[in-house]
């Protein structure tokens, strides 16, 4: 039953491949050495992997030798978070799970109401402990796509002698990266939310930090992350981290489409509310709620209009949770409970905000009818 | 005839093996219209994802003779081997379970695995195994305690070969509540495995091993008996809550492929590749009779041979060969070239472990390759060994 037409609205779930990541790895199967070995084809396959690492490195602003590929950025965010057992941990309440799992209450900080983290908070946590810390604080957070003080955040940190760490998964490809102007010390990067394959991530950390790796083993990537690597997916990895630098400048046109996607919706549902509206934003994120509607509703609704959306973080419950971004902006629970997410990429247009409005504005007048 | 531009005969099939193109045709549409993320239940991009995921994980279980909800997707088998044996350890040692057992030649990710575990204050022994590569199950008895926790023995050797005898060690851990791990990764679709049969409660698979893509592994989680491990990657909950992180599913699909293919084929193909390597290694031994096989002749991969030709070091062999793809030992490892500590708990002296050659066969491997290889190498070892003596009769001059 598919519609004729998908209109793709997930993109913080994960982006299309870029058509020339595919021809990339495509031929990049075709010499499918082992980067390890010796001979001809493991030396071919070594040398993607630095071509790609290069590109990797001039997305983030950092040196070569500071990329370690891994698995994803799920496997980086931990292995930063596991990768220093004597720091206690702390973490933003906005945080992607791979971050916030298993984390103490006492070691989140809060966030504001407007989408960002409560610094004067982070800095009275530091001052009350004086443990040595690691600190992690997105850099724009998945489902409200609002771009944390992560700078100012860093300074706090050092000032206390802790090490800031921050999740850029959401924000590489859509906001220009500068480690030092962050002054972040390690930096978590993922290729399939910019276009490039899953399967591969980065973490970024300078090699004088003593890392202990997640993953022990056959010492590839200088050690800190041992498995035979994936030499296709981190040519993808490559291009596609080349391809987002030089997108940065598409930002302009997709911030448009968002604004104008919201201001139609917030124009037919004056009661809908928009999440961290105020705050420095992702281009490409669009949070809102329609009250009285379960998000699981309007997902539904507009997946049968062909429109795909999500109800915040993609991940594996299948089921639609509470969004604990939201909870800790303290939405109220039945509000949160109605927020959609709508993410935009490179090949969004304008047809798709049309297909968009015209599919949530249907729900939203049919709901408003019954509701009279 | 343009020899030089030809290339070389691909020999290393244990450090990973080409993407069969059926398994890349499979995964292609994954990559790109297909290309939801797996945990977006929300729409049909996530959805299909998912579906696939799920017939991948379906094949992979068939392979083994596991359940589905057995199988995690990992990144690889050195994650998953990370995984079972630090995850198991930890879930453990809160029950009195410190101690963990594996083999002195096991892969260096195992071995590593069980130094991050000392240093966090278990107990671990590393087995010395015999001269053939066997372990000796007696020793490995007499090694458990009431407070091992966790077994890890490599079902096939990614140097040598060798076939461990895993039911055997099986039949000394289940009654004692140990857990038994097997990596895998070299014998998965290459030699039968049932789960069930050997009675494994963990055991790690490799994709590029088995010619699916590099960055794609699984491991395998018994549910009855439970084998309960710790996570290594909090998160999403993704697999279970086992492994986080959004499944690459062009990846996942690939694997299941692989195992859909290996499940038919596999048979077919240890008939086939035990044939050839009876052919290559009689044609070296013809050649060259002082050239020494390591580990189990019999017991051991169809598709592997390791050899050391005394007075060859192996680095000048592989250089001497730049038609023939080899290695001296473990891929990873392999850059540096020193003797090989697997062959060392063998027993083989320093000079011989110096002078060994691994040489794998697998599914696009000719009996004309094995044929080329055997003649190549004799005639590299006699020209080395003439140049040798050339050069000691000169210094003794």
């Amino acid at each position: 039953m598919a519609a004729t037409r998908s209109t793709y609205l997930d993109w913080n779930a994960t982006a299309p491949l870029l058509p020339a990541v595919a021809e990339a790895m495509a031929d990049a199967f075709r010499h499918c050495g082992n980067a390890s070995s010796v001979h001809r084809w493991g030396r071919a396959a070594r040398g993607a992997i630095e071509a790609a690492r290069r590109e990797v490195a001039v997305l983030a602003g950092v040196d070569e030798d500071e990329i370690t590929f891994t698995g994803g950025g799920s496997e980086a965010n931990q292995t930063a978070l596991r990768g220093f057992p004597g720091r206690r941990v702390v973490v933003s309440a906005l945080e992607h799970d791979s971050v916030r799992a298993g984390i103490a209450p006492g070691d989140i900080v809060p966030a504001r109401p407007g989408g960002c983290i409560d610094l004067a908070a982070l800095e009275r946590m530091l001052a009350a402990d004086p443990r040595p810390v690691l600190v992690s604080l997105m850099l724009a957070n998945n489902e409200t796509g609002a771009v944390q003080p992560v700078a100012d955040a860093a300074r706090i940190a050092h000032a206390r002698g802790a090490l800031l760490h921050t999740d850029a998964v959401q924000a590489a490809g859509r906001i220009a990266l500068d480690r030092a102007a962050l002054g972040a010390d390690l930096i978590t990067l993922s290729a399939h939310k910019i276009g490039g394959p899953q399967g591969v991530g980065a973490l970024i950390a300078s090699p004088d930090l003593p890392l202990v790796p997640l993953i022990a083993g056959g010492g590839q990537e200088r050690g800190r992350r041992a498995g035979t690597e994936n030499v296709v997916a981190i040519v993808g990895f490559g291009v596609a981290a080349r391809a987002g630098r030089e997108r940065i400048g598409d930002q302009d046109r997709i911030a448009r489409l968002r604004d104008e996607a919201e201001r139609r919706l917030v124009a037919m549902a004056p009661d809908a509310r928009v999440f961290a509206a105020e705050a420095p934003r992702l281009a490409n994120t669009l949070a809102i709620a329609m009250p009285g509607v379960p998000a699981a509703t309007q997902v539904m609704a507009l997946d049968l209009a062909g429109v795909m959306v999500s109800a915040g973080a993609a991940c594996s419950s299948g089921k639609v949770r509470p969004s604990a971004v939201l909870a800790a902006m303290g939405v109220p629970l039945e509000i949160a409970d109605c927020a959609i997410r709508i993410s935009l990429g490179w090949s969004s247009g304008a047809a798709d905000i049309d297909r968009l409005v015209e599919a949530w504005g249907a729900l939203y007048a049919r709901t408003r009818v019954k509701a009279a | 005839m343009s020899e030089r531009n030809r290339p070389p005969v691909y020999l290393d099939y244990q450090a990973t093996t080409p993407c069969d193109p059926r398994v890349l045709e499979e995964m292609l549409p994954w990559f790109t219209e297909k290309f939801g993320n797996p945990g977006s239940v929300t729409h049909d991009y996530g959805r299909a994802a998912a579906d696939a995921v799920e017939r991948a994980r379906a094949q992979l279980a068939a392979l083994i003779g596991a359940e589905p909800r057995e199988i995690v997707f990992t990144s690889g088998a050195t994650e998953s081997n990370n995984l079972a044996i630090k995850g198991a350890a930890q879930f453990h040692r809160p029950f009195g379970r410190d101690h963990v057992v594996a083999l002195a030649t096991e892969h260096k990710c195992v071995l590593e695995s069980c130094v991050a575990l000392e240093r966090q204050g278990f107990r671990v022994t590393l087995l010395p195994v015999e001269r053939s590569g066997l372990v000796d199950p007696a020793r490995l008895e007499a090694a458990l305690d009431e407070r091992t926790v966790l077994v890890s023995v490599m079902a096939a050797h990614n140097e040598i070969g060798v076939l461990q005898p895993l039911a055997a060690v099986a039949a000394l851990c289940r009654p004692r509540g140990i857990l038994l791990h097997s990596d895998a990764a070299q014998a998965v679709g290459k030699i039968p495995l049932d789960v069930a049969t050997l009675g494994l409660d963990l055991m790690s698979i490799s994709g590029h091993k088995l010619y699916a893509p590099k960055g794609v592994g699984a491991l395998y989680v018994r549910r009855r008996p439970r084998a309960r491990i710790a996570p290594s990657i909090d998160g999403g909950g993704q697999e279970r809550g086992l492994r986080s992180g959004t499944l690459p599913t062009p990846l996942c699909v690939g694997l299941g492929a692989a195992a859909a293919i290996a499940a038919a084929e596999l048979d077919e193909e240890a008939e086939r590749l035990l044939g050839l390597r009876r052919r290559l290694l009689a044609n070296v031994m013809a050649r060259l009779p002082d050239a020494m096989l390591n580990g189990d002749p019999e017991r051991r991969l169809p598709g592997n041979l390791n050899f050391s030709f005394p007075g060859v070091p192996a680095p000048d062999l592989m250089a001497a060969c730049p038609a023939l793809a080899l290695s001296s030992g473990s891929a990873c490892t392999s850059a540096v070239l020193e003797p090989s500590y697997v062959l060392r708990a063998l027993g083989v002296p320093d000079d011989l472990a110096a002078a060994s050659i691994r040489i794998g066969l697998g599914r696009f491997s000719t009996p004309e390759e094995v044929d080329f290889a055997a003649e190549t190498l004799a005639s590299a070892v006699r020209r080395l060994r003439e140049q040798g003596m050339t050069r000691a009769a000169a210094g003794a001059t």
